[in-house]
């Protein structure tokens, strides 16, 4: 293999197994970017994943697999939501506990599916496709524009929630509520609602993460599909301090270390279980050099795990 | 047109839990008036001032604007009738620039990019002479900066009747100044202004009528002209109270504690303090003036061995305790208490009671392995008598007193420890009248007893009053230690802002 197929194939394979990454990664940005620690991502995936997996192979539609994957994860998520902010119970707990709340749901649905594929057509309706002109770049062209249609969803999600966070009126509401809640209901921003909607739409994401991760990843049931991505998402919302530009970056990133070290396993002697430890490595050195740096504009949101309650005293 | 009423709240009523925080209060605000709302802690001002910008629901009564009842269930409804609150601890968000906070929550474009919002708050700015940059980002800001921006934020929003919450509380007396020129202005151009504070000299320069609340229900209302201080103080507090501090005289002088050239870095790696020097005698009451942040805390701390030290020495009864771990410094007789903004954050447990709190600083003396709490039982029943705590019960949390009681249980713990050198930041911070004047009196006590006294203070009327000399610091240096009784409030409001003492005594004289 010459050196430019090389790193075609594994900047490739970096952007496939980073989607699901940056699915997640995104939609724990959105939930933080409210004030709400959700550490439940792994459990919204894995409710995702199965519901999403289940739909496609009893209906035979990969549509209607992504569209319930993603609604089993808003739902994941809205246990998360009534739980923290209607009842202001504690965050973390909650969010834990949404992941072992997922983990089992899964492993009690997947049951029966263990073993069983997706038809062929679905598998079809992942193939690449190329993207005309763009496609044609050398290197870069066969890596981020000959690829399967969740991959370009994933950059346009990116780029539009860049968009929405920095440049609209809601997300300026957006990021105030996670900021400083009571700025913003002073402001009449309505502080619920737009935790709510936030959390609705980061289990959303969760849940195409999942789903993504058995329907095309793994395009037959397993249990535990997710294999713990939703832990490196988590991890990665810090590492891309909370930016979903550089969520992608991030994202593809670590998708590529996973891919470097399936590449490397057959030419070097270094177990694959040390390329497994990288991200959270990565993420460990990353949190280290934020809080020596000390920028103001790299902080976790200043209400983030924090309860909202207006009469407080 | 200028008698119109503006705001009419009628028989208001709000109870948390068994506290009942608002009995039955009524207020009148005119149209075009500023009207300052008096009262001691806990008298209500804020939970009524809360309920007029909609963030509490009243339990009953009613509030009538321009004439029409209105009801708010959220501060949005309040804000839609004009009311605009500028709250104690400001509502910013720190990370974004002036111009994203005043715009946030605002039903205009989609995007926010435009420039017509920022024509928009310069039109307003400089009607009321708010003058702020508003690209920049709020945690560039000083404290008096962050005011205006708030201030701007609620006129932007359409706000005719503002509400301050003691807002002079962290300014310099030159801020104050330009505070009272923009609500001077505010009037003039129609609006309504409703101020707390606990200054009665700023009460009496600004207000036009004042209100005064005593234990959550209305005392009455009266019109500037017509009272005086010492007739306000006898409506907060039910009986008169004499508004005089004494400066106890004390002869028996010798230097306690001598401090050189002492530097101390922060985190950001800027000098909290630089080269400072001063000492302090036996019987002497030293006051420290200056806006807060200007080296107060780290002074305070290196001192108590709690700061690490770059250079300079510290000489206690004339040795060096520079390097000494807290305990020991504690040992040798150093008291510290520092009353941070939120009064909670340091010195005391908030969900420990009092008697738990107290054996804090001197469980390692005990011996053995369990706990005596007899003599601490003791200790909390005798502070409470002596400094009238109010408190359910010795083993009551203390968070869930009031905030002049919490700092009574602290200051009082570290007095019973019997220091020759006490340091004390802030103790009157957010207290009313009858409180602080237990605190001065408590202080004047240690210094007949020949204690050394470090007093971080505020409010300069009482600095002069009450210390023997006030030293000035300004982004961690000194500009001057003055002679309390030979400097004026203007002087050290300049030397706040960064002026050698040299060139204001000439000035001024």
């Amino acid at each position: 293999m010459s050196l430019v197929s090389m790193i075609t194939f594994i900047l490739a394979g970096a952007v496939t197994a980073g989607t699901p990454l940056l699915f997640a990664t995104l939609g724990e940005i959105i939930t933080e970017k409210v004030g709400q620690l959700n550490l439940g991502v792994e459990g919204m995936m894995l409710i995702g994943a199965v519901i999403g997996f289940g739909a496609a192979l009893s209906t035979g539609n990969p549509v209607i697999g992504m569209i319930a994957g993603m609604i089993a994860g808003a739902g994941g998520a809205l246990i998360f939501a009534f739980l923290t902010i209607t009842l202001r119970a504690n965050q973390i707990v909650s969010g834990l506990s949404l992941t072992i709340f997922g983990t089992g749901f899964s492993s009690f649905l997947g049951q029966k599916m263990i073993g069983q594929a997706l038809s062929d057509s679905i598998r079809n309706s992942f193939k690449p496709m190329k993207i005309p002109l763009l496609g044609d770049i050398p290197v870069i062209g066969s890596a981020f524009f000959h690829q399967n249609i969740l991959v370009y969803a994933g950059y346009v999600a990116a780029v539009l929630m860049g968009l929405y966070m920095y440049k609209t009126r809601i997300g300026l509401n957006m990021r105030t509520v996670g900021e400083n809640p009571g700025a913003a209901d002073t402001a009449g921003i309505n502080v619920t609602m737009y935790k709510y909607l936030h959390i609705l739409l980061g289990g959303a994401l969760s849940g195409i993460a999942g789903a993504y991760m058995s329907m095309v990843t793994v395009p037959s049931w397993q249990e535990g599909v997710t294999g713990g991505r939703g832990w490196i998402a988590v991890a990665l919302v810090i590492f891309v301090t909370w930016n979903p530009y550089k969520a992608m970056l991030g994202s593809y990133f670590f998708g590529g270390l996973s891919i470097l070290g399936l590449y490397l396993q057959s030419h070097v002697p270094i177990p694959q279980s040390i390329f497994d430890m990288l991200p959270y490595l990565v993420t460990i050195i990353v949190l280290i050099m934020i809080s020596i740096k000390k920028s103001k504009e790299n902080q976790p949101p200043k209400a983030l795990g924090e309860p909202y309650f207006r009469e407080e005293r | 047109m200028k008698n119109e009423v503006y705001i009419k709240i009628d028989n208001l009523t709000k109870t948390f839990g068994p506290v009942v925080a608002n009995n039955n209060v009524c207020l009148e605000v005119k149209k075009g008036e500023i009207h300052a709302l008096l009262g001691e802690n806990g008298s209500g001002k804020s939970t009524l001032m809360n309920m007029l910008s909609g963030i509490y629901t009243p339990d009953s009564g009613s509030i009538y604007i321009k004439g029409k009842q209105v009801t708010f269930k959220t501060p949005k409804d309040s804000m839609a009738m004009g009311i605009g609150m500028i709250h104690q601890h400001f509502k910013l968000v720190e990370v974004l620039s002036a111009k994203d906070n005043i715009i946030a929550g605002q039903k205009e474009s989609f995007f926010i990019g435009n420039k017509q919002l920022s024509q928009k708050i310069k039109n307003i700015s400089e009607k009321y002479g708010l003058a702020v940059d508003i690209n920049k980002k709020v945690y560039n800001m000083s404290v008096g900066e962050k005011q205006t921006v708030e201030i701007l934020k609620v006129i932007y929003r359409g706000a005719e009747i503002l509400i301050l919450d003691e807002p002079t509380a962290v300014l310099t007396p030159q801020e104050t100044e330009g505070l009272f020129n923009i609500l001077k202005k505010m009037k003039q151009s129609g609006c309504s202004v409703i101020i707390i504070t606990h200054k009665l000299n700023e009460v009496m320069e600004i207000s036009d009528r004042i209100t005064v609340l005593r234990k959550g229900e209305t005392v009455g209302t009266v019109n500037k002209e017509d009272t005086s201080a010492a007739e306000l103080t006898n409506l907060m507090v039910g009986k008169a109270v004499d508004l005089s501090i004494n400066r106890v005289e004390n002869n028996n002088n010798k230097t306690i504690l001598d401090i050189k050239n002492l530097t101390v870095v922060d985190e950001e790696n800027v000098k909290a303090l630089d080269a400072i020097s001063f000492s302090l005698s036996t019987g002497e009451i030293l006051g420290v003036a200056g806006v807060a942040g200007s080296g107060q805390k780290e002074l305070c701390e290196a001192i108590a061995g709690l700061y690490p030290i770059a250079s300079g020495s510290i000489e206690y009864k004339g040795e060096n305790i520079v390097g000494k771990n807290p305990r020991d410094i504690i040992k040798m007789g150093i008291s510290m208490s520092f009353i941070p903004e939120d009064r909670l954050g340091m010195g005391l447990v908030a969900s420990m009671g009092m008697v738990d709190n107290l054996i804090l600083k001197e469980y390692q003396n005990q011996k053995g392995v369990f706990i005596e709490k007899k003599t601490a039982r003791n200790l909390a029943e005798k502070l409470i008598n002596k400094l009238e705590i109010s408190t359910p019960g010795i083993n009551h949390p203390v968070r869930q007193l009031s905030g002049g009681n919490i700092q009574k249980v602290l200051l009082g713990r570290e007095i019973e420890s019997n220091p020759d050198l006490l340091i004390t930041a802030y103790p009157v911070r957010g207290l009313d009248i009858n409180a602080s004047y237990t605190i001065y009196d408590l202080l004047n006590e240690q210094k007949e007893k020949g204690v050394g006294i470090l007093y971080i203070g505020e409010d300069l009327d009482v600095l002069i009053e009450l210390c023997d000399k006030i030293m000035v610091v300004c982004n961690g240096r000194i500009t001057g230690i003055a002679e309390a009784s030979k400097i004026t409030k203007e002087q050290l409001g300049l030397m706040m802002a960064g002026e050698h003492m040299e060139k204001v005594m000439g000035v001024g004289m």
